[in-house]
C-alpha cells in the first residue's frame, strides 16, 4: 500500500506492507537512524518521536495509520550543523551517559515543552515516565530540560514546526 | 518484533466502518489507537486478517454535552480527555483516570473506545466508567444500543461487543462539584494497577479484582447504612475473585483493595 508522510519537512511517497511499523519505516526506508529500538514493547521511549508535533512511541504505530501526517525526528528538530535547544541543553548539562535514549528524551522534551513552555522539575520527571534510561542518568536529564526550558522561548519548537508555541 | 501480515482498510466514518465489519466478518479487527491491539499483534498473541483503522474516520472524535450526561466519541484520546475542561468540570474522576493511563506518548494514541473495548481488567477507563455509572453506545447493522458499564464488561478482556458492532460512543453522568477519589497501586511509573479503586457519591469500583471491573458492593451498603469509611472499606474484597501473579497473590489484593477503598472514601469524605 501506498503511504504519504512529511518527514522532517520533506513530503514522501512510499509503497510498503501494510505491517510495516513506523519506525522500521522511519530507519529503513527513509534512512533516518536517531529513532531507536529499544524495548519495542511501548515501554522505553527509546523510538519517541513527533506526530503533528505531539511525542509517540513509533514502534506503536503502523506507517499506514499516520499516512498524510507529519513526522519529526530528532534529525529533523534543527537545521544541519545547528542543535535545537533541547539538545544544546543535553550538551551543556551532561543529559546522557550512553546516548541510546537520548533523541528519545529529547523529542519527549519538546513535546513536553510545546505543551509547557515553562513546567516544574516535578512536571518534567512525570513528562518523562515514559522514558527509561539505563544508564540512570535521570538528574542530569531533568536538569536539561529544565535548562532548555528557562534558556530559551523555543525549546518547544523546531526547524520542522507547523504550529507556534503559545504558551 | 514485526506482526503477522495483515490486510489494511482505513474507514472513513462510523458508518463505513459498520459496512467494513460486516464485509470481512470474523476475520477483522477495529483498530483505533492501536496501543493495546498492536503489541498484542507483535507478540503474535493477535493475526487480525485485516484491520480496520478507525483512528481517523470522521465523526468519531469529540466531547460534547448533552442534557445531563457528556458524550465522547470513541476515538477520543486519552491526551483529549485529560485536558478538556469540559470533563474535567464535568467528570473530573474520568479526566483524572486518562492522565494516569500509561505515559504521554501512549496519551498521545490511545483512545477511550480502545481502551473499553479491550477490557483489561487493570486498566483505569473501566473502573472510571464503572465508578461513574456510565454506559457505552454500540452500533451495528441493526442500529444504536446502549450499555451500561457493568453490563459492557462481561469477562476477562471480553466485552457484550457482537460481531459486525462498533463501539462508537462513551456517556458519562454530569457532576461538577461532586466528590470524587481514586488511587491505584503501581510497583512502576507508567504500569498497570495491581489493584485500583474509585468512588464517587455511593459507588465504589475497583480494577484487577476479578475478570471484571467491579462495585465494593458490600463497602457500598455499609457505608450507606452509617459505617464509618474503616469499617465499611474492611468489606471491599467481599464478593471479589482475583487472580494471582508475580506481582501479587489473592490475599494481598484484597488487603489493597481494603486500603485503597478506605483511603478513596477518605478523599470523597
Amino acid at each position: 500500500m501506498r503511504v504519504e508522510l512529511t518527514v522532517n519537512g520533506v513530503r514522501r511517497s512510499d509503497e510498503v506492507e501494510p505491517r510495516l511499523l513506523l519506525v522500521h519505516y522511519l530507519r529503513e526506508v527513509c534512512g533516518l537512524r536517531a529513532a531507536n529500538i529499544g524495548c519495542d514493547t511501548t515501554s522505553c521511549g527509546a523510538c519517541t518521536v513527533l506526530l503533528d508535533g505531539e511525542s509517540v512511541k513509533s514502534c506503536t504505530v503502523l506507517a499506514a495509520q499516520v499516512s498524510g501526517q507529519d513526522v519529526v525526528t530528532a534529525e529533523g528538530l534543527a537545521p544541519p550543523g545547528e542543535l535545537h535547544p533541547v539538545q544544546q541543553a543535553f550538551r551543556a548539562e551532561h543529559g546522557l551517559q550512553c546516548g541510546f535514549c537520548t533523541p528519545g528524551m529529547v523529542m519527549a522534551a519538546v513535546s513536553l515543552l510545546s505543551e509547557n513552555a515553562s513546567p516544574t522539575e516535578e512536571q518534567v520527571r512525570e513528562a518523562l515516565e515514559g522514558n527509561l534510561c539505563r544508564c540512570t542518568g535521570y538528574h542530569n536529564i531533568v536538569r536539561a530540560v529544565l535548562a532548555a526550558a528557562e534558556g530559551s522561548e523555543g525549546a518547544g519548537r523546531h526547524a520542522n514546526s507547523q504550529t507556534e508555541v503559545t504558551a | 518484533m514485526i506482526p503477522a501480515p495483515f490486510d489494511y482498510v482505513a474507514a472513513d466514518s462510523g458508518p463505513h466502518a459498520i459496512e467494513l465489519l460486516a464485509t470481512h466478518g470474523d476475520d477483522a479487527k477495529v483498530l483505533a489507537g492501536g496501543h493495546s491491539l498492536l503489541p498484542m499483534m507483535k507478540l503474535r498473541l493477535a493475526a487480525p486478517a485485516v484491520l480496520i483503522d478507525i483512528g481517523r474516520a470522521a465523526g468519531l472524535a469529540g466531547i460534547a454535552v448533552d442534557g445531563e450526561e457528556l458524550v465522547i466519541g470513541a476515538t477520543t484520546r486519552h491526551a483529549d480527555l485529560a485536558s478538556s475542561a469540559l470533563v474535567r468540570a464535568d467528570a473530573p474522576l474520568l479526566a483524572h483516570a486518562a492522565s494516569l493511563v500509561g505515559d504521554p506518548q501512549i496519551r498521545h494514541r490511545g483512545t477511550i473506545g480502545g481502551s473499553l473495548a479491550h477490557a483489561d481488567p487493570a486498566a483505569d477507563l473501566p473502573m472510571a466508567l464503572v465508578a461513574l455509572g456510565g454506559s457505552v453506545e454500540i452500533t451495528g447493522p441493526e442500529g444504536t444500543r446502549r450499555i451500561v458499564a457493568e453490563d459492557f464488561f462481561v469477562g476477562y478482556f471480553e466485552t457484550a461487543l457482537q460481531d459486525g458492532e462498533l463501539l462508537t460512543a462513551v456517556r458519562v453522568p454530569r457532576r461538577p462539584g461532586v466528590r470524587w477519589g481514586y488511587e491505584k497501586f503501581v510497583r512502576r511509573a507508567n504500569d498497570w494497577a495491581i489493584v485500583g479503586a474509585a468512588a464517587i457519591d455511593g459507588r465504589i469500583a475497583l480494577a484487577n479484582m476479578g475478570p471484571v471491573p467491579l462495585r465494593a458492593r458490600a463497602a457500598e451498603q455499609a457505608r450507606a447504612a452509617g459505617a464509618t469509611n474503616a469499617d465499611a472499606a474492611a468489606l471491599a474484597a467481599q464478593g471479589t475473585s482475583p487472580g494471582e501473579d508475580i506481582h501479587a497473590d489473592r490475599a494481598f489484593r484484597e488487603h489493597l483493595a481494603r486500603v485503597l477503598t478506605r483511603r478513596v472514601l477518605e478523599q470523597i469524605s
